[in-house]
């Protein structure tokens, strides 16, 4: 009996194995075929979104370079809220540097991580504040995305300067910026990220523009 | 076309008597996750829609190769190569979409519904009837998602069909605007349950009303 199993087994996993190898391949080709009309759509979608979600930062401030090829990528351990590597798009005019939008990450929130993308010029003041990822509670945290509230936009003009460096956190903590109702976590979180990284680009000021990306036309990776 | 066409009846069957969601109660996860607005169903459902659709007519037409030791895998690879693709058309297409319901797209490949469909219809029944169902019983699900999310909406945030650019294209809408703000628990997960019991319910209560009226005023309802 286990004999005549046997024998009938063999052939069975052999044909088994070759109906799911067929069915991989035809799978694989469904999913390439799709793959290959997408793409260039996708990565098109992906740009004109960084772009469109980029562009508001720099509060009007002009410019001439396509941001998304003017990335630094700032790999750990560095000084910038967050753990892993940290993104810069560097703005120029021209020649000149105008300005740079740092993508950070800020741990301490109150229900994960809160990734915010933080606009600098280069007088070191802050042209605008953006969350771009967060879990924060609705309808108390999360009122630190712009589209809720106007929370955000007390950040706007600031400085190391103005207000002084001591007064850079939130009311409750004895620094002059607007908590938020029954939140004061999130907010902590977020004040904290931004000063973090304003102390960075005046430390590293020269470093993070040091490498001008050569103009390129239409050449993506 | 009467009552009892075959694929009336189908239709009915997925929609509301056997409704994947209401009453076989699968693929409850991203049901309650993503129905936070009317969109937001609306997307889901009609990827899910295509998915189920499309994995039921893969099936069938492979049905006499399925050997039951290796069926499972077989559903798998079917349903996640489907759900790739639609992904990437989302990302082509539908990119404020695909932002919005994120992880949700992917996991269609978990969504115990369309297993379901493969492992109980398509796996024994020619192309046509499978189609039929899958149609059937993704729309039952996507009709589900759309009124839990529509619920939602209304009373979470007070507005109802915001967003429709992010399916149709165009400037952002606010939609219709009933109140500003609303009841917040509608849209924290609370919210998804409490609306999913109350949408059991009700169907429920008119089954059994359909159920004890007087057989001729049962065939109006049934209608």
């Amino acid at each position: 009996m286990m004999a005549g199993e046997d024998k009938q087994f063999a052939p069975k996993v052999w044909a088994s194995g070759l109906i799911l190898g067929a069915l991989a391949a035809i799978c694989t080709a469904l999913v390439a075929f799709t793959y290959s009309v997408t793409a260039a759509r996708i990565v098109a979608n992906e740009q004109a979104y960084l772009e469109q979600s980029l562009a508001p930062l720099l509060a009007g401030i002009p410019y001439t370079n396509n941001l998304s090829e003017s990335t630094l990528i700032i790999p750990p351990p560095h000084e910038l809220p967050g753990n892993g590597p940290a993104i810069v798009y560097r703005v120029y005019a021209g020649d000149e540097p105008v300005a740079a939008l740092f993508v950070v990450t800020a741990r301490d929130g109150f229900s994960g991580p809160i990734k915010l993308v933080i606009g600098i010029d280069t007088s070191m003041s802050i042209t605008s504040v953006r969350i771009l990822e967060h879990q924060e509670t609705p309808g108390l945290g999360d009122l630190i995305e712009y589209s809720k509230s106007d929370w955000l936009t007390q950040l706007d003009k600031t400085s190391l300067q103005s207000p002084s460096r001591d007064s850079w956190s939130i009311k409750r903590d004895g620094g002059v910026f607007d908590q938020l109702t029954g939140a004061s976590i999130t907010p902590r979180a977020v004040i904290k990220a931004v000063k973090a990284t304003l102390l960075y680009f005046e430390k590293h000021r020269d470093s993070v523009f040091a490498v001008i990306p050569p103009p390129q036309d239409g050449a993506t990776e | 076309m009467t009552d009892n066409s075959p694929i009336l009846q189908k239709l009915r069957s997925g929609l509301w008597d056997d409704n994947p969601g209401l009453v076989q109660l699968l693929g409850l996860c991203p049901l309650l996750a993503v129905t936070t607005t009317f969109v937001n169903g609306l997307g889901l459902g009609i990827a899910t829609l295509f998915v189920v659709t499309c994995s039921n007519m893969l099936v069938s037409a492979t049905r006499t190769w399925i050997r039951s030791e290796i069926r499972i895998p077989m559903y798998v690879l079917i349903i996640a190569s489907l759900v790739t693709c639609i992904e990437l058309i989302f990302k082509a297409y539908m990119p404020a979409l695909d932002r919005t319901l994120g992880i949700f797209i992917p996991l269609i490949v978990t969504n115990c519904a369309i297993v379901a469909r493969a492992e109980i219809f398509a796996s024994r029944n020619p192309i046509g009837a499978s189609m039929l169902d899958g149609v059937a019983m993704g729309a039952g699900f996507a009709a589900l998602l759309c009124a839990i999310g529509a619920f939602r909406e209304l009373i979470g945030r007070g507005s109802i069909m915001a967003n429709l650019d992010m399916f149709f294209g165009g400037d952002p809408q606010t939609g219709l605007v009933i109140v500003d703000g609303g009841f917040l628990l509608a849209i924290l997960p609370p919210g998804a349950f409490f609306s999913l019991a109350l949408a059991v319910a009700g169907k429920n209560y008119l089954d059994q009303r359909r159920k004890n009226a007087p057989k001729a005023g049962g065939r109006i309802h049934a209608r």
